[in-house]
C-alpha cells in the first residue's frame, strides 16, 4: 500500500450543469439532468443516489466524459474539463458490469491502464502486485476473469481502476450484480480502500443502505435535480421533503397543525392531540406533517397518540405493527419483540415518540 | 432549441481524436464514391441526357416486349421460388427442431445448409443440366427421355429453390428455437392436437418470419443472374436482359435506366423486409425458449418427415457431388468410363487455367482482408460510438445489400468508364484490379458488416468504455480490445468475404477486362457453350478451395481463437 495513493486527490466541482435527451417516443425534449450545482471535496465519498432515471448515471457519465453536458461546466481539480475525451480525464470508473477484458487475464487486466501509460514493465508488476494485495487476489493473478466469482471479478475491476492513481474513482452501480451478503461485505470493502488511499470516490446506486454505509455526503436526486444533499444522518433524520424521507428508509407522514414553540420543540397538534417535535425555524400556523421512523415510535396502551391495530406480524427482529390514528396508517417497527406485550389486530393502544426523533415538514 | 453545447462538445472530442476523425471521413468517401455514386450516376443518365431532363429512355425500354417480359418472368420467378424456399426451409427447420431424428440425418441438414455457402452460385445449374438436361444422366439414360426441355422457366425456379432454401431454413431454425415450448404444451394441455399446434400456435407466432424468409429469397431470386444465364434459355430474367442490354445491344443507357428498374424493386422489397417485417419479426419471437423442448417421437411423424428430408437433402448433395463428379467422365452423355482426369488437365494446358485461379485467388485475397477490417469498423462505428455521419454509414453499409449485383456493375460502367460523371477525372481506375477489388469489397460488405453489429452487439459497451476511461485512445480501443474480442467474427468475415469474392460473377462479368481472367467468368463461358466437362473441372477446383479456406478457417478458430480460451474454463 506503500506505493499508493502519492497523486492528491482531486476535487470535483459540477458548475450549473444539465443534460437534455429526447423521448423517444414522443420526439420532445426534457432534462435528464438539471442545473445541477455540486462541489465534492477531495478525498470525500461521494454518493448519489436516487430512483432509475433520476440522473445520477448520466451525471456520472459527463464526469466521466462518455456524455457531454449541454449547460455549464465540469471542473476536476480547478480545471475545466468539458472539452477532454475520457481518455484524457484524469477518471476510472467501476462498471455496473465489471468490464473486465475477458481475452485478458487479471494481471493484464489490471495493467492495461498503467500500459498505456508507457510505464516501465518492473514499475507496472511492482504495482499491480500491490494493488491485488490491497484487494487480496493476490494468487488470482494468472486466472481469466470468467474463472472468477463475482465478487472477484468486482475486485478486479476496482484494482484496474485504482492502479492508475485517478484523481477520482467513479462507481457505476458496482455492487448491483452481486447477491446482499457480498454486496454488504464489498462495500465495507470499498470503503475501507478508499479511505485507505485517500482518494477521491464518487459513487452511484439506487440502494439506500448502501449509500448510508459507505458516504461521506449523499446527494439525493429525482427527476434530474437534487433533492436534497447532506450527511447520512442528516438526510435520515431531517429529510426536507416527503420524496426524501420515503426514499431513504421507511417513514410515516402524520398530518398535523403547527400552534406554536416550546423551548427547542414546536408544538403540533395531532387530531386536537398535542405533541412535541424537535424544530428550530417552524414557526406557529398552516398545516404541516410530522415525519416519523418507524423504529422511532413506541407502542403501548398508554401514549401519546391513541390508535387502532391493524396488522401485526413477527419480523424476527422486530414485530411489525400497521396502525390507525385518526385517518392516517402508521407503520411501526417494534425492536426486539421478545418479552415485550405484543399487540393484536383490533386491539386498542397508542402511540408514543421523542421529540428529537420526529421532524417537521411544511406541506 | 438551437445549437446544443452537447453538441459542439461532442464535435470537439471528435476532432481531438484524429484517427477516428480521418477513419470517418474516409469511409464516408469510399461508401459515398463506391456505392452511392454509381446508382446516382445510373438514375442520372437514364433520365438527363443530351436533351435535358427526360423520361425519354424510360419510355423507350418500356416499350421493348422483350423487357416487359423480362419484368414479368423475374417477378414470376421470384415469387415462386420464394414461396418454394420458405416451405421447404420451414419443413427442414422443422423436422430439425421439432421432431427426434437420427444424428446422421442432423449431419445431412448440416451439410446441405453449408453447401452453398462454399459453392459457385451457378453450381446446381450446371448439375441439372447434366443430370436432367437433354443429355441428362437421369433423363436420358435413367428414364430414356430424349427430348426433356429444363432450359427456361421451371429450369429457374427448381435450380433458384434449391441454392436459396438452406437460408430459408437456417433462418427459420434461428426462429422455432426462439418459441418458448411452453405456449404450445400450454395449448397441447387444453385438448389440442399436434397439427391444431401448429396452426394455432407455431405458425402465427412464424408468420412476419416467414413472410421475411420470403422476401429475402425473392429478392435474391430476382437479383440472382447466374442461374438464369446458364439454365435460363430465351427465358430472360431482369439480370441477364441488362447484360445483354450491355454486352449485346451495346445499348448503355438503355441498361442503366433498365438497371434502375431492377434497383427499384429490389430496394422496395427490402424496404418491406427491413423496416417492416425484420421488426415484426422481433417483436413477436424475443427472449430464449425457457426450457428444452419435448421431441415428437410418434414414429407417424417421424418417419415420413424424416425420410422426406433426407431424400431432399440426398438429393441436394447428389446435385453438388454431380459437378466433381461429371469432370471425371470422358464425355459427359457418352461416354463414362474409364473414368479421367483429361478436362482438369485441359484447364490448365489449354484454357490458362493457371492464371485464372491466380488472378481470382490473388483479387480475392487482397480484397478479403480490406473487407473484414473494413466491415468490422464500420459495426464498430455503428454500435459503438456517437457521432455524426453514422446513420449515413450504416444507412448505406445496409443499402448495399439490396443492390443487385447486375445494377452495380452496371452502375460502374456508367460511373467509372469515362471518369466521375464523364469527366474523365478517375478514369484510370476503370479496367484495372483495382476495381475488381472494390466491387468485390462493396459486394461482400454488408454480410461482413451485419454479422459483425451481431457480434458487437454481444459485447457489452462498459468493456470498451473501460479501456477509453482508462487512457486509451480509439485505435487502441479498437485494436486491444474489441477486434481481440470478436476475432472469430473477424476470422468467419474474412473468409466469407473471400469465398464470396472468389464466387462472385455478377457485377464482375460486366467490368473484367482481357487482362484478367476470372473462374467464374470463364465457367460461365464454357457454360454458355455447353462445354460442360471443362466448367465442371473449373467449378470443382473452385469449390476446393472455397472449402479448403471454410476447413481452414473453422481450424484457425477452434485452436486460435478467442472464444477457445474462453469456452475452455465453463
Amino acid at each position: 500500500m506503500s506505493g499508493m495513493g502519492k497523486k492528491e486527490p482531486k476535487g470535483v466541482r459540477l458548475d450549473h450543469i444539465s443534460k437534455i435527451y429526447q423521448n423517444p417516443k414522443t420526439g420532445k425534449d426534457f432534462y435528464a439532468v438539471h442545473d445541477v450545482e455540486l462541489d465534492i471535496e477531495p478525498g470525500s465519498f461521494v454518493t448519489l443516489l436516487g430512483p432509475s432515471g433520476c440522473g445520477k448515471t448520466t451525471t456520472l457519465r459527463m464526469i466521466a466524459g462518455f456524455e457531454s453536458p449541454d449547460e455549464g461546466e465540469i471542473y476536476l481539480g480547478g480545471e475545466p474539463i468539458n472539452q477532454l475525451t475520457p481518455n484524457k480525464r484524469d477518471t476510472a470508473m467501476v462498471f455496473q458490469s465489471y468490464a473486465l477484458f475477458p481475452h485478458y487475464n487479471v494481471f493484464d487486466n489490471v495493467a492495461y491502464g498503467l500500459k498505456l501509460r508507457k510505464m516501465p514493465r518492473e514499475a507496472i508488476r511492482e504495482k499491480v502486485t500491490s494493488i491485488l494485495k490491497l484487494v487480496e487476489l493476490s494468487d488470482m493473478e494468472q486466472r481469466m476473469t470468467n474463472q472468477l466469482s463475482g465478487g472477484q471479478q468486482q475486485r478486479v475491476a476496482l484494482a484496474r481502476a485504482l492502479v492508475v492513481e485517478p484523481g477520482v474513482l467513479l462507481f457505476d452501480e458496482p455492487l448491483s450484480n452481486l447477491d446482499a451478503k457480498l454486496r454488504v461485505q464489498m462495500r465495507t470493502e470499498i470503503r475501507r480502500i478508499q479511505q485507505a488511499l485517500g482518494i477521491t470516490a464518487i459513487y452511484v446506486t439506487h440502494d439506500q443502505s448502501e449509500a448510508m454505509a459507505i458516504s461521506d455526503n449523499i446527494i439525493l436526486m429525482k427527476d434530474g435535480v437534487i433533492a436534497q444533499m447532506g450527511s447520512p444522518t442528516e438526510i435520515y433524520y431531517h429529510p426536507n421533503s416527503e420524496f426524501v424521507a420515503d426514499f431513504i428508509g421507511e417513514c410515516n407522514f402524520l398530518p398535523c397543525t403547527v400552534k406554536g414553540r416550546e423551548g427547542q420543540d414546536a408544538v403540533a397538534e395531532v387530531n386536537g392531540i398535542p405533541v412535541k417535535v424537535r424544530s428550530e425555524t417552524d414557526a406557529a400556523g398552516g398545516g404541516a406533517e410530522i415525519v416519523l421512523r418507524p423504529e422511532a415510535i413506541e407502542i403501548a396502551e398508554q401514549g401519546m397518540l391513541p390508535c387502532t391495530v391493524e396488522l401485526s406480524c413477527f419480523m424476527g427482529s422486530y414485530q411489525n405493527y400497521h396502525v390507525r390514528v385518526g385517518d392516517t396508517l402508521v407503520k411501526i417497527a417494534d425492536n426486539c419483540p421478545i418479552g415485550k406485550q405484543v399487540f393484536r389486530v383490533g386491539d386498542q393502544a397508542a402511540i408514543s415518540f421523542r421529540s428529537e426523533c420526529a421532524h417537521l415538514l411544511k406541506v | 432549441m438551437a445549437q446544443r453545447q452537447s453538441a459542439s462538445l461532442d464535435r470537439k472530442k471528435l476532432m481531438a481524436d484524429p484517427i477516428m476523425m480521418t477513419t470517418i471521413v474516409l469511409l464516408i468517401a469510399f461508401l459515398t464514391l463506391f456505392i452511392l455514386y454509381p446508382l446516382a450516376i445510373l438514375l442520372v443518365d437514364s433520365m438527363y441526357g443530351s436533351k435535358g431532363l427526360s423520361f425519354d429512355t424510360f419510355t423507350r425500354i418500356f416499350q421493348m416486349r422483350n423487357f416487359r417480359t423480362a419484368i414479368t418472368n423475374t417477378l414470376k420467378v421470384g415469387f415462386v421460388v420464394g414461396i418454394l424456399s420458405t416451405l421447404i426451409g420451414l419443413l427442414f427447420a422443422y423436422v430439425e427442431v421439432y421432431v427426434k431424428m437420427r444424428k446422421a440425418v442432423g449431419g445431412l441438414f448440416k451439410v446441405v445448409s453449408m453447401l452453398p455457402v462454399v459453392s459457385p452460385p451457378f453450381v446446381l445449374s450446371l448439375s441439372m443440366i447434366m443430370l436432367f438436361g437433354r443429355a441428362g444422366l437421369i433423363t436420358r439414360f435413367a428414364l430414356g427421355i430424349y427430348d426433356n426441355n429444363i432450359y427456361g422457366y421451371w429450369g429457374i425456379v427448381v435450380v433458384q429453390t434449391l441454392t436459396f432454401f438452406p437460408v430459408c431454413y437456417m433462418m427459420m431454425k434461428g426462429l422455432l428455437k426462439n418459441i418458448d415450448p411452453s405456449m404450445e404444451e400450454a395449448s397441447r394441455d387444453m385438448g389440442a392436437s399436434r397439427w391444431k399446434v401448429f396452426t394455432t400456435v407455431t405458425l402465427p407466432l412464424l408468420l412476419p418470419g416467414l413472410g421475411n424468409a420470403f422476401l429475402v429469397t425473392f429478392i435474391e431470386s430476382i437479383a440472382d443472374f447466374a442461374n438464369p444465364m446458364i439454365i435460363g434459355g430465351s427465358y430472360d430474367t431482369l439480370a441477364t436482359t441488362i447484360y445483354l442490354q450491355i454486352t449485346g445491344a451495346m445499348d448503355k443507357e438503355g441498361a442503366a435506366a433498365m438497371a434502375v428498374v431492377l434497383l427499384c424493386i429490389t430496394l422496395a422489397m427490402f424496404a418491406v423486409q427491413k423496416y417492416y417485417l425484420e421488426r415484426k419479426t422481433a417483436a413477436t419471437l424475443t427472449g430464449k425458449a425457457s426450457r428444452v423442448r419435448m421431441l415428437i417421437e410418434d414414429k407417424s411423424v417421424t418417419i415420413p418427415l424424416t425420410v422426406l428430408c433426407s431424400l431432399a437433402a440426398v438429393f441436394v448433395i447428389m446435385m453438388y457431388l454431380c459437378v466433381p463428379i461429371g469432370a471425371l467422365f470422358p464425355t459427359w452423355g457418352y461416354k463414362f468410363t474409364p473414368l479421367t482426369f483429361k478436362w482438369f488437365e485441359q484447364v490448365f494446358t489449354r484454357y490458362r487455367g493457371l492464371q485464372a485461379f491466380r488472378d481470382s485467388f490473388v483479387l480475392s485475397l487482397i480484397a478479403a482482408p480490406i473487407t473484414a477490417l473494413l466491415s468490422m469498423i464500420i459495426s464498430y462505428l455503428v454500435v459503438k460510438r456517437k457521432f455524426r455521419g453514422k446513420g449515413f454509414i450504416e444507412a448505406v453499409s445496409i443499402l448495399a445489400m439490396a443492390v443487385p449485383g447486375t445494377v452495380l456493375g452496371v452502375g460502374y460502367i456508367r460511373g467509372f468508364a469515362n471518369g466521375l460523371f464523364h469527366t474523365g477525372a478517375l478514369s484510370g481506375l476503370y479496367g484495372t484490379g483495382a476495381i475488381l477489388v472494390i466491387v468485390f469489397i462493396v459486394r461482400s460488405l454488408p454480410t461482413g458488416t451485419r454479422s459483425g453489429i451481431s457480434a458487437l452487439r454481444q459485447i457489452d459497451k462498459s468493456i470498451e468504455e473501460s479501456a477509453y476511461d482508462m487512457g486509451a485512445d480509439s485505435l487502441k480501443v479498437f485494436t486491444s480490445v474489441t477486434l481481440p474480442l470478436i476475432k472469430d467474427s473477424f476470422l468467419s468475415g474474412l473468409v466469407t468475404a473471400f469465398v464470396r469474392s472468389i464466387t462472385a460473377i455478377s457485377a464482375i462479368i460486366l467490368l473484367v477486362t482481357p487482362s484478367y481472367l476470372l473462374i467464374t467468368v470463364q465457367i460461365n463461358e464454357f457454360a454458355e457453350k455447353g462445354a460442360y466437362s471443362i466448367a465442371c473441372a473449373f467449378a470443382t477446383i473452385l469449390i476446393l478451395i472455397t472449402y479448403g479456406s471454410v476447413l481452414l478457417m473453422n481450424f484457425i478458430i477452434k485452436h486460435f481463437g478467442t472464444s477457445r480460451k474462453v469456452k475452455e474454463v465453463e
